[in-house]
């Protein structure tokens, strides 16, 4: 199955606006994780600390995801 | 403009003018109104800042800002709350962010700006890439 990742800041600057992963059915965010560390080993530090959401709600690492799926990934904020 | 149309959440590129927010709050049922601003700072942990240049996850950011401005009216009967934060570059010694809290008495005041400013910082898709002479960071990116 597809899933979409929007990138923002950091991760945009090193990787795109976004990232497309082919991942097996049933796949959970902790899975989007693991994946991304494994192709950007680079980015593996700060994707340890970052989180992921959809539309506008963070979701936690267990959430279940289907084929299609946007999630945006969130590096630690730093607004204000 | 009147205080019906000022949004209580807004992101803009646009300079910041807390005295609007600032009017829009006073108002008969308010006792306090507390206003605080983020502002850019220069130097930064030793470094000259050139400016600050902010990104969000727009749809989420004001989303986010809209749930924590809920949150504060509803903890604090009578409250009007706003929320404006600046996107793009912003220079030294302009303001980056806006919370204004009119409520009933001042301790309320105080705690509501609190509550949204610290939201802010912990949850609102927002960063900010410090860009100095010697180039540029974003902020809290290092794990």
């Amino acid at each position: 199955m597809k899933v979409t990742l929007l990138l923002f800041a950091g991760f945009r600057d090193a990787l795109g606006d976004r990232i497309v992963l082919d991942l097996p059915t049933g796949s959970t965010v902790a899975q989007v994780r693991e994946r991304l560390a494994a192709d950007h080993a680079d980015q593996e530090g700060l994707l340890r600390v970052s989180r992921f959401a959809r539309d506008v709600d963070f979701v936690p690492d267990d959430t279940e995801l289907e084929d299609g799926v946007e999630l945006a990934l969130i590096p630690p904020v730093s607004g204000g | 403009m009147t205080q019906k149309d000022i949004p209580r959440v807004v992101l803009t590129p646009e300079p910041l003018d807390s005295r609007v927010l600032e009017n829009a709050a006073v108002r008969r049922e308010a006792g306090a109104v507390n206003v605080f601003l983020g502002t850019v700072r220069s130097p930064n942990r030793g470094k000259e800042v050139l400016y600050l240049d902010y990104e969000a996850h727009e749809p989420m950011a004001l989303s986010q800002m809209q749930r924590l401005v809920d949150e504060a009216e509803t903890r604090w009967k009578g409250s009007v709350v706003y929320l404006h934060h600046r996107l793009g570059r912003v220079a030294p010694g302009e303001v980056s962010v806006v919370v204004v809290a009119g409520t009933p008495h001042r301790a309320a005041s105080f705690d509501a700006c609190r509550h949204v400013i610290e939201g802010l910082k912990r949850d609102v898709p927002i960063w900010k890439k410090e860009v100095g002479a010697d180039g540029s960071e974003w902020v809290n990116s290092r794990p």
